[in-house]
Parts: structure tokens; sequence; C-alpha cells
């Protein structure tokens, strides 16, 4: 297993629209699958964060924030030279042996998708925004078409395309309902990151799924 | 002084890794039927705490003995079973079955008797305790909850049942609400408590239980460093259980271990309550 857990020094950190870049210095860290995910130490809290890798700069690893509570913010707020403790990669990322890749991404599920379309050599991208501001964000994946709410992803013609998506759940939801097959990156809370709490359950299917070891990548139902 | 897992908090199948780091492992708490657990969101970050309420998610005892047990015992680690269940013969059918599955290759069962996030057997602590009694010959050890207000009482009473041991504490029944719609962050509305807030009380159960009955003691509750751990053990602990601390850092027994490498923790758990021998022993350590 390639998983370690080590502590890294923050290369540095940029706002991208309302929400936060942040670069580790790589360590002996494996950037891993896209879609997989790291567990990152939030300063002053309990437990790590569930983050899933945005790019893989050479020696670095970045991960996109959107400071919703307490250990974002506090993941935010951090600066270059400061050190915190990583484990990862986790979890089972995206397949990438997929013939006609689209990538739909809606807020912060844009997340895993820059890294996931340099594996995929830049294939075509939807990305849906609540805001103007939020769809700054979308300078991460040049090339992709964005829209700004309120678009429902079902008004996309996703037919005939392997959809590979994050995002809110309602999307995912749709997207599972339309495209058999596709494969969708889902969220929980977790506190362990590696199928020790059993915490991130989400009902999947009408099945209660751990999904830091089951995911956080599934495929949607046949 | 042995390191295991508080139950519930690894899972040596997925993390056989981390389980090796300790010197036994507990198994998450198996019950006669499968359980899903819970409905999500299972889990909230309190100030210094942790909120779970997973609800005893487990395969069944069937399944763990037909599918999981062997599996465990390819690892060939020193092996705990947490056994629940809502009545005396639930708990005792478990031990029973156990002891006729894998009587040589368990160390002990521990009887979870304090689950907060599902509804208590309508038995008492020691009305199990001697169903189990009378059903295995295996090591059994009473995990017990702090939320009863005489704990050493309880603690006394299982002994009396015939429990070689005690495993304290478990959770505390909390609850966290989201700070912008007051409503429970849980599903379930409450869940379990653990983590550093749970410290203070973990001491003061040791402490009591020690005192009341003699027996091992399993200690457990935000154990983060070891300073943690010589605190339990000069309260009464044998042993130390580490719960919320794998979350986030699975490398906790390595860290612990090499933090104690200089303490005599057995040491202190034999002079336990003497705070004068106590007093000579950390002065011996300084010096």
């Amino acid at each position: 297993m390639s998983t370690r857990r080590e502590r890294l020094r923050v290369a540095g950190s940029e706002p991208v629209g309302p929400y936060t870049l942040l670069r580790l210095e790589r360590g002996g860290l494996e950037p891993g699958v896209p879609g997989q995910f790291f567990m990152l130490e939030a300063p002053g809290r309990l437990l790590p964060r569930p983050l899933s890798l945005c790019l893989a700069p050479p020696g670095e690893l970045a991960f996109l924030l959107d400071p919703v509570g307490p250990g974002t913010e506090a993941l935010c707020a951090l600066d270059a030279g400061d050190r915190i403790h990583v484990l990862g990669p986790l979890g089972n990322g995206y397949r990438l042996d997929v013939e006609r890749p689209l990538l739909v991404g809606g807020g912060i599920g844009l997340a895993p998708l820059p890294y996931l379309a340099e594996a995929l050599r830049f294939p075509p991208a939807v990305l849906g925004f609540r805001t103007a501001r939020h769809a700054e964000a979308a300078a991460l994946l040049p090339g992709a078409e964005v829209v700004v709410d309120p678009v429902l992803v079902t008004d996309c013609n996703l037919e005939g395309f392997d959809v590979l998506a994050c995002g809110p759940e309602p999307m995912l939801h749709a997207i599972a309902a339309t495209c058999p097959g596709a494969q969708l990156a889902w969220e929980a809370r977790m506190a362990c990151g590696y199928g020790a709490c059993y915490g991130c359950a989400v009902e999947i299917d009408g099945e209660l799924k751990r999904l830091c070891v089951e995911g956080p990548v599934l495929d949607a139902a046949a | 002084m042995r390191l295991l897992n508080a139950s519930g908090c690894l899972d040596a199948l997925v993390a056989p890794e981390v389980a090796r780091r300790l010197d036994a492992f507990v198994t998450k708490t198996i019950t006669p039927l499968p359980r899903e657990g819970n409905a999500p969101p299972r889990i909230a970050e309190t100030a210094h705490g942790l909120l779970n309420a997973i609800g005893l998610a487990n395969p069944g005892r069937e399944r763990f003995l037909d599918d999981h047990l062997p599996r465990l015992r390819e690892l060939e680690l020193p092996l705990w079973v947490s056994v629940g269940g809502f009545c005396a013969g639930d708990y005792a059918d478990t031990c029973a079955a156990l002891a006729e599955a894998a009587l040589d290759e368990l160390e002990a069962i521990e009887l979870n008797l304090s689950c907060p996030n599902v509804d208590e057997a309508a038995d008492s602590a020691a009305e199990i305790v001697a169903a189990c009694r009378a059903a295995t010959p295996l090591p059994l050890f009473a995990k017990l909850s702090a939320a009863h207000p005489d704990i050493a009482s309880v603690a006394r009473a299982v002994a009396d049942a015939g429990a070689d041991g005690l495993s304290l504490v478990n959770t505390l029944r909390g609850l966290a609400l989201d700070p912008a719609t007051l409503r429970p962050l849980l599903a379930r509305t409450t869940g379990g408590l653990s983590g550093p807030t749970l410290k203070p009380i973990a001491l003061a159960a040791v402490h009591a239980c020690h005192a009341a009955t003699g027996l091992p003691i399993v200690g457990m509750g935000g154990v983060t460093c070891g300073q943690d751990v010589v605190e339990l053990a000069a309260c009464g602990a044998t042993d130390v259980a580490l719960g919320t601390v794998l979350f986030g850092d699975p490398d906790a027994p390595d860290r612990i271990r090499e933090e104690l490498a200089s303490v005599a923790v057995d040491d202190v758990h034999a002079v336990a309550h003497d705070p004068e021998k106590l007093l000579e022993l950390r002065a011996k350590a300084v010096a």
C-alpha cells in the first residue's frame, strides 16, 4: 500500500474565487489516482479533513478548499512554511479506462477534476456554479464549459459520454438516473478516512456504504 | 501495560498495518443478527471531542464466525471479540458460540454493556455477565459506562457475577447542533461522546472501580499521548485502549510507545492510588 502519513510543509495558498487552493510540498506521499483523497490535519481541531487531490504540480499536492466550517477555515488560514500531517492517498479513484470521457462538476465538486482532466488528456468538461464569483474557480480547468445557476445537469446532453462527475448529491442522483455506468465521486463527513470509524456511511442504491473504503468514486447502478 | 484499540475504532481487516501496531486487536461489537447501523450523518466533531452514532453496525454473529473470524485469524493478532445484544441470552449465546469456534484463539471477550446509541438491554449488567460466565470459560471483560451515577457499584456487581476484568469507559451520550440551523448534526439526534473531553471521566471511573474491585482494567477515554497512559495506570488501569486518537493518527500506538520509552508504566500501575510511592517513581524517572 502506498498510503503514508507525513508532516508536509505548506508551499503556498491562493484564493480562487471564494475557494482556496492549498499547495503542500509532497514529501514522500504519492499523488495517487484522480478521485482519491487525503486526510489533512486541521490545526486546532480534533479530526483531520478529507480532501480529494485537485492538482499534482511537480513536488507538490494541491487541494481546493471551501471554507464551510472551523476545520476548512483553519486549513484556508495556513501560511507558506506551516506544517500539517497528511495521510494518503486513500479510497478508490476514477477508472481511467473510458472511451468518451465527459467531466461534470458542480460547485466545490470541481476539486478532483483538474487532476482527472490531466490524466485523461483534457476531455470536454461542464462545470456548474451558484454564482459568477464561485465560477471564477473554473480557471483551474481551462476549456471547460461553465454555467451559472439555474441550470440543471439533466438539461445537458450526456448521452454517449462516459460521465465522470463530482458535485452536490442531487446532481449526482440526477446523473445516476440518466447515465447508468457514470462514475460519481460522493462526499461525507469522515473521522478517519481509512475504514476505522464507520462514520462516513452514506446511503447509495438503498445500501449504507462506507464511503472511504468503497468510494469515494462509485459507479452509478446500471 | 499493553496498548489495545477501543472497540469500534479500528477495522483490522481493512487496516491490518494499524492493528499490528497494537498488542491486541478488539473487534467491533458483534450482535446476534446483522445490523446496518444508524442512518447518516453518524459523526460530528465537537470542541474537544467526537460524537458518533454508528449504532453497532456489524455483520452479525453467524457471518462474523464464518467469514470475519477466519480472516482475522490469518492476521495472527492477539484477538478480543466485543459482544453486544439486547438481552442476557443474546450475549450468552454469542459467548458460547465464540467458545466453541475459537476457544484457543481468543484472548478475551469484551461485553459491551454500555452502547449509548442503541436501546439498552433489559437485563442488568450483572445478569448479563452471569449468563455469559455460565456460557464460556474465556476471560470476560465488562465494558461499563460512566453515565451510571455509581459506576463502582456496577463494577462490584459484575465482579461478583464472574467478570475477569473491566473496560472503562464507553462513550457518553451527547448532542451537537448545527450553529446556523440549530438542528442536531446527527441523524439519530444524540451520539456517544469520545476524545480528549472524556479523559477526566475515564480517570474517575478507573480510579473508583480499581478501588472497588481490584480487577484488571483496560482504561480508555481520550488517550492521546504517553502521559495519558501513565495517568490511567496511576488510577489503576492495567492496560490501555486507544480510540478516537486512531482516527486522526493511525501511527499513535508507535508514537505513544516512544513517549513511554523511559516510563515504567507497570510500576506505576503497581503503586496506583499510593501518592507517596507514585511520587517516588516520578522522582526516579526525573533523576
